[in-house]
């Protein structure tokens, strides 16, 4: 689902982000990304969604080579990738509801079958009774839920987190975790970075771990 | 405009029958427009200052073409002032004039013919010049008959030509046109249809620029909700459209306000300009925008607004990219 062949990202500062990154994660696989703050978790993300271009090296995002792709056709490439914020990036000005539907609308779904499809992503991470609340009613945790339920409704085969439970409690975090892990059950790829080294512990899954922009652990698997 | 956006949104998927693609197409352009109208009503007072602004610079240029048709209607009705006097030859007896009076009177472009005879001439000389005692030491009348013809047509061209037929009559020496003040008025009206475009097309610009201005700020205030609908797979007609619409509709109503206040102005001087008509015994009434104008002044307010927006949006929203 993801190759990475020796990615290396430079920032116009100058500072190197990721050096020689290699890697492969399959369709259907689970991984954790770890590695201190400014170790490159989150620009490894913004290159699979193309919010970075590498500097040199390949990104390949299911068959598609993502560095090489044309500004107006990276939206064909977001609508197959589900990301979550640590920060959630709901809007504020819209109901439940409204949020969860963005992506179907963007996509160009009208109609009762974009509320079937909003219902039942809001069914999956147990906010059913919650569509017409405005995000800021919400707790941080349903805030993040609803954030996953914006990242599913479109039924991507891939899942990109970034710092999910940063902001949450142990306990919280563990639900979100659970929840990425039923996503993966019925075949999505997850890809989450984060630095709770006890909850990926917890999880057994695959670690890709970066330091200062290098991968140092968990490359080898899989590939 | 967001036709290659549409396309690359790819609505539906592929394979799916072209029909339901279109019905597509078009739901998300009514939920675009009907979005950015609610937006609109969502801050009416805000709304209202702005759309007046693009209101009075549309009534203004809009007014003046009023004033200035109407002006040319009025003027159009002097046209039986302009004048070509044809001195007679010396040699043209009076029957012979009165004949010839009578045949120009049935010429094409003509509309009346009046014979002065050199008695009548001179008398109103006589009376006119203070020079009777001159007249009166010549002891012959040194006056030709004269024939004055009122034409038809009220434009120089046309005059220049009828005077120049006339002249070549071998009864008429010399035939005089008086058109200098008709030229003046076409001149001045010239003047005034030029100053008209220029106004027109100043306030044109500053309505573009006040448009361009309410999308930036549009543009800066949905900030976050472009950079997410980025992120989750928004083409860029996707998210420009509702920017477009909203242009579209600040211009269309702008140009709908300017309406009213043209003709609510017209309203407030109809009384006065038709008792005005009715001192000079003129059937003339002003007249007001009538449905071609309208139809321009809202179309135009629509295409400013559009153009607007456009121009807004394509400066602003490719630097919002979300990061």
């Amino acid at each position: 689902m993801i190759e990475f062949h020796a990615v290396s990202k430079r920032y116009p500062g100058g500072k190197e982000a990721l050096r020689g990154v290699s890697f492969r994660l399959g369709h259907g696989e689970m991984a954790f990304l770890t590695g201190h703050s400014g170790a490159g978790k989150s620009t490894l993300l913004k290159l699979i969604a193309c919010l970075e271009r590498p500097t040199s090296g390949q990104v390949l995002v299911d068959g598609l080579n993502v560095g090489r792709l044309p500004r107006r056709r990276i939206p064909q490439l977001r609508r197959r990738i589900g990301v979550v914020f640590q920060d959630h990036r709901l809007l504020h000005d819209r109901t439940v509801f409204e949020n969860v539907a963005l992506p179907l609308h963007v996509a160009g779904h009208r109609g009762p079958e974009v509320g079937r499809r909003v219902r039942a992503a809001l069914d999956q991470v147990g906010l059913l009774g919650k569509e017409r609340a405005y995000p800021v009613t919400l707790s941080g945790g349903e805030q993040q839920r609803v954030g996953i339920a914006r990242a599913v409704v479109n039924r991507p085969p891939l899942l990109l987190a970034d710092e999910p439970t940063g902001n949450l409690d142990p306990e919280l975090s563990r639900e979100i975790m659970a929840l990425f892990a039923r996503f993966n059950q019925v075949g999505v790829t997850v890809l989450i970075a984060t630095h709770d080294i006890a909850l990926v512990e917890a999880m057994g899954r695959r670690r890709l771990v970066l330091r200062e922009g290098r991968l140092v652990e968990g490359a080898a698997e899989a590939a | 405009m967001a036709a290659r956006g549409e396309r690359a949104a790819g609505a539906a998927p592929a394979g799916r029958p072209r029909r339901p693609r279109l019905r597509a197409w078009l739901a998300e352009h009514r939920d675009a427009a009907a979005g950015s109208l609610r937006r609109l009503a969502r801050e009416p007072l805000s709304s209202l200052m702005t759309l007046a602004v693009i209101g009075i610079a549309l009534a203004l240029p809009a007014g003046l073409h009023v004033l200035l048709a109407n002006a040319q209607a009025v003027t159009g009705g002097w046209r039986g002032e302009a004048r070509i006097s044809l001195f007679l030859e010396r040699g043209v007896d009076p029957a012979r004039a009165r004949a010839l009076r009578r045949e120009l009177a049935a010429r094409p472009g003509v509309r009346a013919v009046e014979l002065v005879t050199p008695e009548q001439a001179l008398a109103e000389f006589r009376r006119l010049s203070g020079f009777g005692d001159a007249l009166d030491a010549l002891g012959e009348n040194p006056l030709p008959a004269t024939l004055v013809v009122t034409p038809a047509a009220s434009d120089p061209e046309a005059l220049v030509a009828l005077a120049a037929r006339l002249r070549a009559l071998p009864e008429v020496e010399a035939a005089q046109l008086d058109l200098e003040w008709v030229r003046r008025l076409h001149a001045i009206l010239a003047l005034a249809r030029r100053g008209v475009a220029v106004v027109a097309a100043l306030l044109a610009a500053a309505v573009l620029l006040v448009v361009g201005n309410t999308i930036r700020l549009e543009i800066q205030n949905r900030r976050e909700e472009i950079v997410v609908t980025k992120l989750i797979g928004g083409t860029d007609g996707f998210i420009r459209r509702p920017f477009l619409y909203s242009g579209l509709w600040h211009g269309l109503l702008g140009a709908a306000l300017a309406w009213v206040l043209v003709e609510g102005a017209l309203a407030l001087l109809a009384g006065p300009a038709a008792r005005l008509a009715e001192l000079y015994a003129s059937a003339w009434r002003p007249a007001g925008l009538g449905a071609g104008a309208s139809l321009a002044l809202l179309a135009g307010g629509a295409a400013l607004g559009l153009a607007g927006a456009w121009l807004a949006v394509a400066r602003h929203l490719r630097e919002i990219e979300p990061a």
